[in-house]
């Protein structure tokens, strides 16, 4: 894992005074709520409905115990003893005080952390593929590029005042777990010529304008990555949308100008800008691809897996995912219990999670983006132990990818901005379909779901999604089918007028019946949708 | 309170800036100001004869003129180049590094909290168009780059 060195706990020390100093004028009344409001915004404090909410970056979803700790620490001393990790591998906690603000980043800052550019509308937190460095298809681990990324996107001098928020993403499989294409810039590692490099897509995102980002560049070599980038932002910040925040984001200037005209842009500022001598010394990206270097795997390990409990066996088949090392295996700690609030963790199962990553895990953690946790590295003959832990924490919900296992935003309960309530919808829907048997027949489906039209919930990637309106004061919502955030992606299709909080719950189980009697081997709802369309899904939910 | 704030050696230039439109237009002005949605790059073809570049920030939000600055610098221009309208105590460190050397805020800055501003961060991850040197270079001293 990164380590800060002087310079970086320089920074991030001195954001911490300059806040305190910034949050004592506001209490003073030295500053008005609408000076300081782009002050705090720069630093991820929302004022929401019932309370101010601190967004604290998680770079790339990676973490150690410690920080996990200090994570649940601060849940209990300064929130309501629990925190909500979000599609962004970040953390929010929802009922903070202003006084506290401060202090709770000097806390954050005592373990290399921060909430610097979690809002606003700057380059915010770096994500990334949350098996990056333990999966065996990769080309290299995207996380090193993802750190040079935070420093270099930290108080970018040109790019903070952008013309709305700006969301990047560094995958290196095949596999996209991170919603890459999903992102204002996505960027895949390959390798060319035994040269690493990034296919560079622009312009996707979600919102109320929902894009797949297309490819604008197939190659751009690691050693000029930055000033490609600088390129790139360029021609946002200088022509992106300002007239409209709804129409600011950067797949709108890439869909109203064109893709190539985009890329035309970009080239020539990229021409310019190579001759700078803007890329960091090549010597900086190796420093810090050190720091990722794997962990001291034990060799000749069991790859046996005691399979005589059955409950053990279940959680083992949904759960756990190949890991590069022999021995090894991927853990996936399931943030959806049934009842629960999808990416809630209380302050307890932030400390056990914390201590089983030191004692299983060679001390990493990682956030998804489906917002579920992750311990990478654990022997298969832990795996045991682990789930016994988990289970007694009521962190053993086995249904990772299942209809369960629901995106949910914070909706209407919290969110200054929805129009509709996600979390009681979510924990309907999972109540309907709990048996387990159930979920397992249903198989692969992503359900995501969006309090408003903003789509934190990711309701366009969803297999199924479903979107939270306000129709004339009363909660409504509405059905898509068919999106993907995966490598596959693709924007659902909504499937007529919406329903009721308790009619949405029947028409999906009305789509998972079609699916069920449609399919054919081996196909996923989303295959099913695709080869047989909206249509028998249509007349079965409102024919 | 600060009314005026230069980083320039000697006097800043008093003469008045007309609109990048008039500017191209004639030939004696020697001050100009770019509007944010005006394409620095207009004025490269005369930068020898510009003494001073006020660039607008008609909200304190639109960053558009932070990459105007940078565009006239990396062409070689080193006139005044002035910052003018909302322009906030918080932005002055960030404007310093896309080239700005002067400031004339609509509404005067606190001069404490300019010296705090100034003060606050000793080092930069990314090379700008202001001469400091990068955190990322200091970390590699043997190297040129960055």
């Amino acid at each position: 894992m990164y380590r800060y060195d002087s310079y970086d706990q320089a920074i991030v020390d001195a954001r911490v005074e300059e806040f305190r100093d910034q949050t004592q004028r506001r209490l003073t009344g030295a500053l008005t709520e609408d000076q300081f409001k782009p002050l705090r915004l720069m630093n991820g404090l929302y004022l929401q409905l019932h309370a101010y909410m601190l967004r604290v970056a998680i770079p790339y979803g990676t973490l150690s115990g410690k920080q996990m700790r200090k994570l649940g620490e601060i849940a209990g001393k300064y929130d309501k003893g629990y925190g909500h990790f979000t599609t962004r591998q970040n953390l929010q906690y929802n009922w903070i005080k202003l006084a506290d603000a401060p202090d709770i980043l000097a806390e954050l800052a005592m373990v290399e952390m921060h909430a610097i550019q979690t809002s606003g509308n700057c380059i915010r937190n770096i994500s990334s593929d949350q098996y990056a460095g333990v999966s065996a298809d990769e080309v290299a681990d995207p996380r090193p590029w993802a750190e040079l990324l935070r420093q270099w996107s930290s108080f970018h001098p040109e790019f903070t005042y952008l013309p709305r928020k700006f969301k990047i993403a560094v995958i290196a499989s095949d596999d996209d777990r991170a919603a890459m294409r999903l992102h204002d810039i996505g960027l895949k590692l390959v390798e060319r010529d035994g040269v690493v490099g990034a296919e560079v897509y622009a312009g996707g995102g979600m919102g109320r304008t929902p894009m797949v980002a297309p490819l604008i560049r197939d190659f751009v070599a690691e050693d000029e990555i930055i000033s490609y980038l600088e390129a790139c932002l360029r021609v946002y910040n200088r022509y992106g949308r300002r007239d409209n925040k709804y129409k600011a984001r950067i797949k709108i200037l890439v869909h109203e100008i064109g893709v190539e005209e985009y890329k035309r842009q970009v080239e020539e500022e990229f021409a310019h800008m190579r001759a700078l001598g803007l890329n960091p010394p090549v010597e900086e990206l190796a420093r810090i691809r050190d720091f990722f270097a794997a962990p001291a795997y034990e060799s000749g390990l069991s790859e046996e897996i005691d399979r005589s409990d059955r409950a053990f066996a279940l959680w083992v088949d949904r759960q756990v995912a190949a890991h590069k090392a022999p021995g090894y295996a991927i853990v996936n700690i399931s943030l959806k219990p049934i009842d629960g609030i999808p990416g809630d963790a209380s302050a307890e199962q932030m400390a056990l999670v914390a201590d089983l990553a030191e004692t299983y895990s060679f001390d990493e953690l990682r956030v998804t983006h489906a917002q579920n946790l992750v311990l990478p590295h654990v022997r298969k003959a832990d795996l045991r132990a682990v789930w016994q832990k988990l289970v007694a924490a009521g962190l053993a919900e086995a249904n990772l990818d299942l209809i369960t296992d629901i995106i949910a935003c914070p909706g209407l309960d919290y969110c200054a901005l929805a129009n509709a309530r996600s979390i009681p919808l979510a924990q309907k829907i999972a109540s309907r379909f709990a048996a387990a048997e159930r979920q397992a027949e249903i198989g692969e489906l992503k359900l995501k779901i969006s309090g408003c039209i903003n789509a934190c919930g990711h309701h366009h990637a969803g297999h199924i999604g479903i979107l939270g309106v306000d129709r004339r004061g009363v909660e409504n919502f509405q059905l898509l089918l068919g999106g993907s955030g995966a490598e596959d992606a693709s924007l659902g299709q909504i499937t007529g007028p919406g329903f009721s909080e308790d009619g949405v719950v029947d028409a999906i189980e009305k789509v998972t019946d079609i699916y069920l009697a449609e399919r054919e081997s081996g196909e996923r709802f989303l295959d099913t949708y695709r080869r047989i369309g909206m249509k028998p899904f249509k007349e079965a939910i409102y024919g | 309170m600060v009314e005026f704030l230069s980083f320039r050696e000697g006097e800043s230039t008093q003469e008045p800036a007309v609109t990048v439109e008039s500017f191209t237009g004639q030939s004696n002005a020697t001050a100009v100001r770019i509007e944010p949605g005006e394409d620095a790059r207009e004025l490269l073809p005369h930068l020898d004869r510009l003494s001073l570049v006020e660039v607008n920030f008609p909200g304190f939000g639109d960053g558009r003129g932070y990459s105007a600055a940078r565009i006239l610098r990396e062409a070689g221009y080193t006139g005044e180049l002035r910052a003018v309208g909302d322009v906030l105590v918080d932005q002055i460190v960030a404007m310093r590094r896309c080239g700005f050397d002067s400031f004339h805020p609509a509404k005067a800055l606190d001069d404490a909290a300019v010296d705090r501003a100034l003060n606050r961060y000793d080092d930069v991850y990314q090379k700008a168009i202001d001469g400091r040197t990068s955190i990322w270079a200091k970390r590699h001293p043997e190297t040129h780059n960055g």
